[in-house]
């Protein structure tokens, strides 16, 4: 399953994306974020329990200010380059 | 009474229905119990097809919610608690529902629902709720493929139509069909803020503009906002709206132009179909079933 | 020389009249339904504290979201470059400029001699600027210049929705029934304003010395828990809410120099 959390407004589009099929619930980018907005949830996948990664509960509907200090035009977040398989990325079309 | 009326269009009222079906104790008996934030919803069904169901207000209290819910949707079956042979829980609360064997997102559970309610052809759902706006695609068993959801907004959700049709001073369960009354569609207004609509709308009446063509632009504008995230999500045929926004067929029609599609129509739950609104817990109580037959395999 | 510049904003306009380089008058005037009249007022009243007259004048540059409604024969400034010019010019050391409007927050990066390098606009949100404060206040029922004040006595914050004007609205409601103390609500508002724009901040990277101006400036409530937020102290210039005009006066006065 590929999840967005972000928003769409007047500066442009922006969205944490997580697959959590390639997710191997490793923990390293939820220690890598500055801002905690990463948490390990279980995931409810074909009939199996999963643990991934997602965003955090308290953050999934302000990410517009979570995830501002981070340069989305890079992908080069510590979320991004903390994850060994590619689970994260970051849609960014400002307008 | 303008309140009334409002009350109806948007939101929904208490009730449960049970349809005419037998049942016997061989069978597999599953619930979902769907705990959201403003209403409580429970679903029974029978070998995994839908037998009863109830909705209620959500109190302050999610356990108490969850099994007011739960007693409602048993009223008048025959069965009771003991007779349920697996519960899900879902939704804001789910972690708080105490009868439940487990607690499920009410994404997953939502995505089955949608996929019970209209069948395998539907792929995406777009929910659009009083509070927030969420785009879900799912396969042709009812597993989520990918989904979106969208930072606190009022822009299109029920609340920020209603605050619109305030300021307009049209009726709330008028507003679809009064954004129709356009001959040419105008341009989408370029602010969706709910807050700033009203200098906007002001600003268009002043220039000559009907209430009905500001109407048109600002739905417009909402509906753009919704395709937008449809496409995010990965569109794919069939589409079904789901949520009180369902009902509102300005933003309907418009998202159905701008996709070039045509949405899935609304059971008709009123007479003796499905409840859109039970999804999640119908959802629920089928992914329910699965996992009791496969502890009995097991 | 002597040079207008006039800030059109979305609740009001504003002037400044600068000669070889100084401040002879500044005025404001409430934008109305008729922004370039309410302009053409502003700029007279300033003229007139300078003891000048309209034909004295060598130019004028209009900023500010409204600009292209403004008044006589004018040369328009982007409002960051507007910000960066000015911000630089009060405070020399300023490199981070945080401007913020009743419908707009922007925050620009700029060089020693006040040349924009990099910014962030929220724009279209209500969430982001002066009106998220106005809202409050009107749902809280309280006055506007009251709502600083009144925050800097709470201790705590209260919980509010702070991405949305909207649901903001409710929860200050929910929270007035729950009988949670005003100064309380008051400092969760300032608090949520100081988060988004301390985001933005960040974006562009903290780069000291950071400066505030536009018309939430003034408020104390504000200031206070940006200053909170961010752990240091921002700078506020004299005239927080004429720093666009001024900035398009000075850059006026440049283009006249230059001979443009």
């Amino acid at each position: 399953m590929i999840t967005h959390y972000g928003y769409i407004d007047g500066s442009g589009e922006y969205y944490i994306v997580v697959d959590s099929d390639k997710c191997s619930g490793c923990r390293k980018c939820v220690i890598a974020c500055p801002e905690k907005a990463l948490e390990l949830v279980t995931e409810f996948i074909d009939l199996e329990d999963k643990t991934v990664a997602a965003i955090a509960e308290e953050h999934r509907k302000k990410i517009r200010y979570t995830c501002t200090g981070c340069k989305p035009e890079t992908q080069q977040t510590p979320c991004i380059s903390a994850c060994p398989s590619s689970a994260i990325s970051i849609v960014w079309n400002p307008r | 009474m303008a309140d009334l009326t409002k009350e109806e269009f948007w939101r929904w009222r208490e009730y449960h229905r049970v349809m005419p079906k037998k049942w016997s104790k061989a069978d597999i008996i599953t619930a979902g119990v769907d705990v959201g934030s403003v209403g409580s919803k429970a679903a029974i069904m029978v070998n995994g097809e839908a037998y009863a169901w109830g909705i209620t207000r959500t109190g302050s209290n999610s356990p108490e919610s969850a099994k007011k819910a739960l007693d409602y949707a048993l009223q008048d079956t025959g069965l009771t608690v003991g007779d349920l042979k697996y519960i899900v829980g879902t939704g804001y609360g789910r972690v708080n529902v105490p009868m439940a064997n487990k607690a499920i997102t009410e994404i997953a559970c939502h995505a089955k629902g949608a996929n019970y309610i209209w069948g395998p052809r539907v792929r995406t759902v777009l929910d659009v709720g009083g509070q927030d706006i969420k785009a879900i695609k799912i396969d042709e068993t009812g597993r989520v493929v990918s989904f979106l959801m969208n930072d606190k907004c009022a822009a299109g959700t029920g609340r920020g139509m209603e605050v619109f049709a305030d300021l307009l001073q049209i009726p709330i369960e008028d507003i679809g069909d009064i954004s129709l009354k356009v001959e040419k569609e105008p341009d989408p207004v370029s602010c969706t803020c709910v807050a700033f609509a009203k200098t906007e709308a002001m600003g268009l009446l002043r220039k000559g503009w009907s209430k009905e063509k500001v109407l048109a632009a600002y739905t417009r504008a909402m509906a753009v906002r919704m395709a937008n995230l449809i496409n995010r999500v990965g569109y794919e045929p069939e589409l079904v709206v789901t949520g009180g926004q369902s009902k509102n067929i300005g933003i309907v029609s418009r998202i159905e132009v701008i996709l070039g599609v045509k949405t899935l129509p609304m059971p008709r739950w009123r007479e003796d179909g499905l409840d859109p609104m039970v999804a999640g817990a119908l959802g629920a109580a089928l992914l329910g079933k699965a996992l009791y037959e496969k502890a009995q395999k097991a | 020389m002597i040079t207008v510049g006039m800030d059109l904003g979305t609740q009001r306009v504003k002037a400044v009249v600068l000669k070889d380089g100084q401040v002879v008058g500044r005025s404001q005037a409430f934008a109305g339904f008729d922004p370039t009249k309410a302009t053409e007022q502003a700029v007279a009243e300033a003229l007139t504290q300078a003891n000048l007259k309209l034909s004295d004048v060598q130019h004028f540059a209009a900023t500010g979201s409204a600009m292209d409604m403004a008044p006589y024969e004018h040369s328009t400034v982007s409002m960051m470059s507007a910000d960066a010019k000015a911000g630089v010019s009060l405070i020399p050391t300023a490199r981070t400029i945080i401007d913020v409007g009743a419908e707009e927050a922007r925050a620009v990066r700029c060089d020693e001699r006040g040349v924009m390098a990099d910014f962030v606009v929220n724009e279209r949100c209500a969430a982001g600027a002066g009106a998220f404060i106005e809202a409050m206040a009107r749902a809280l029922e309280v006055k506007l210049e009251d709502m600083g004040p009144l925050s800097l006595k709470a201790e705590r914050a209260s919980p509010i929705n702070a991405s949305c004007v909207i649901f903001g609205e409710s929860d200050v409601v929910s929270l007035i029934h729950r009988q949670e103390s005003k100064p309380e609500i008051c400092r969760a508002v300032f608090d949520a304003m100081a988060d988004r724009v301390s985001s933005m901040i960040h974006r562009l990277g903290v780069n000291p010395d950071v400066v505030l101006v536009g018309g939430v400036a003034k408020d104390v409530g504000f200031v206070a828990s940006l200053n909170r937020k961010l752990g240091l102290t921002v700078k506020i210039p004299e005239y927080p809410d004429y720093v666009g005009a001024l900035g398009a006066a000075l850059i006026a006065a440049g283009r006249v120099k230059g001979g443009a």
